[in-house]
């Protein structure tokens, strides 16, 4: 995407982007000969569109992490499981380990934990009385 | 007044180059696998999923290092068939790694991520997601292929979901096409459904496999899968009956393992 001064006959280069948090965009870019400044808006709609290619508008200022898009917008509901937790989870019987696991996270939605680990599963346990779970 | 490619100084954005580092970071995943197979077909209830998990176990089974990457993100169902833990997988830092099912498949999916029974749902303004939910579901498609620690595998087989959406967007994630291993049952239908899948594969250069004939010796009556071999000059390199037994998918997978010695050995 480029901005053309038309007056001047000049590419404008970008100067800042705004996330205002209402899922639009705001771009600025400014003429190098007059100075002129213009500003793209962008609605949700369409930010969402350029967010879903895992693109950044202005470029990359920081690396891409893995599973940036998966992570930022697919509602995935409760906490995340650790590799050692879900390794665990995984060793509990598979006719109570649905609930198990409920609880776990249930445990971890009251008390914003992002991430279960054996150290909270741990702790849960303690706090739950769910020894032998 | 000048047209795009008439302006010259390069857009800061680099959007050109932000695609092609995300193609890079693919292509750098997938260095280490030996063949890329993607399993698909025209039409849904197949069983493609069901041949994808076994097939891949068998592999693993001969020897092999598999992986399966379950490329259907609205119906997960690879974690299940390979016995992988419902529970969902941390995603943070520079890789993530696969869970290990049933006779040490790799997998990923988006079951992993999902709440048990929850459907895909992203964030997003909820009027006309139809304009850009379809590319969310691509750009999921690209992090698992460009953001697992796949490793080391001979088979990374793709579990793709039905019609040729997702099959098109991995041409264009992979840049090139992939091979592919068409699934069909016995029925008129489902050869006419898989007729436009192949041909299609077979139009964007994708080598074509065989063809595995699932759910025969029932009530689906049906010559779906000599049809379409006979169609598309293709072995039927699996009848699988209704309750198929592992031998059965062992030799598919030698089968199938034969093929790609085979073709390796042609290069």
């Amino acid at each position: 995407m480029k901005f053309l001064c038309v007056e001047c006959d000049q590419q404008m280069t970008f100067g800042e982007r705004q996330l205002p948090g209402d899922g639009t965009l705001a771009a600025t870019f400014k003429c190098p000969k007059c100075g002129r400044v213009v500003a793209m808006l962008t609605n949700p709609m369409e930010t969402q569109l350029v967010s879903s290619l895992g693109v950044e508008i202005g470029g990359r200022t920081v690396p891409s992490e893995s599973f940036e898009m998966v992570r930022a917008n697919v509602i995935t509901g409760g906490p995340a499981w650790s590799n050692d937790a879900q390794e665990r989870l995984s060793r509990v019987p598979s006719f109570v380990r649905g609930m198990v696991k409920k609880i776990y996270a249930d445990y971890a939605k009251e008390r914003g934990i992002t991430e279960i680990t054996p150290a909270i599963m741990d702790t849960a346990r303690a706090e739950l009385g769910l020894e032998g779970m | 007044m000048r047209t795009y490619h008439q302006l010259t100084d390069p857009d800061r954005s680099g959007l050109a180059d932000q695609i092609g580092a995300q193609r890079r970071r693919v292509a750098e995943r997938l260095a280490g696998v030996r063949r890329l197979v993607a399993v698909m077909s025209g039409k849904g209830g197949v069983g493609k999923s069901f041949v994808t998990a076994h097939l891949a176990r068998a592999v693993a089974r001969a020897g092999h290092s598999a992986g399966v990457l379950d490329a259907d993100l609205n119906g997960p169902t690879i974690p299940g068939l390979l016995g992988v833990s419902g529970a969902r997988r941390t995603a943070h830092g520079a890789l993530v790694q696969p869970a290990i099912g049933s006779d040490g498949v790799r997998c990923i999916s988006m079951g992993q991520f999902l709440d048990e029974g929850a459907p895909l749902a992203f964030n997003g303004p909820a009027a006309e997601s139809f304009v850009w939910r379809g590319a969310m579901e691509a750009s999921a498609l690209r992090e698992f292929l460009g953001d697992v620690e796949w490793g080391t595998l001979d088979f990374l087989l793709l579990d793709l979901p039905p019609g040729m959406q997702r099959y098109l967007e991995l041409c264009d994630i992979l840049g090139n096409p992939p091979a592919v291993l068409t699934v069909t049952i016995p029925t008129p239908e489902s050869r006419d459904a898989v007729r436009r899948a192949m041909r299609a594969a077979v139009d964007h250069g994708s080598e074509l496999l065989g063809i595995v004939e699932n759910m025969v010796g029932g009530e689906l009556k049906g010559t779906a899968g000599d049809d379409l071999a006979t169609e598309f000059t293709v072995p039927v390199v699996a009848r699988v009956p209704w309750h198929p037994t592992a031998p059965m998918w062992d030799a598919l997978a030698a089968r199938l393992s034969g093929a790609r010695r085979t073709a390796d050995g042609a290069r």
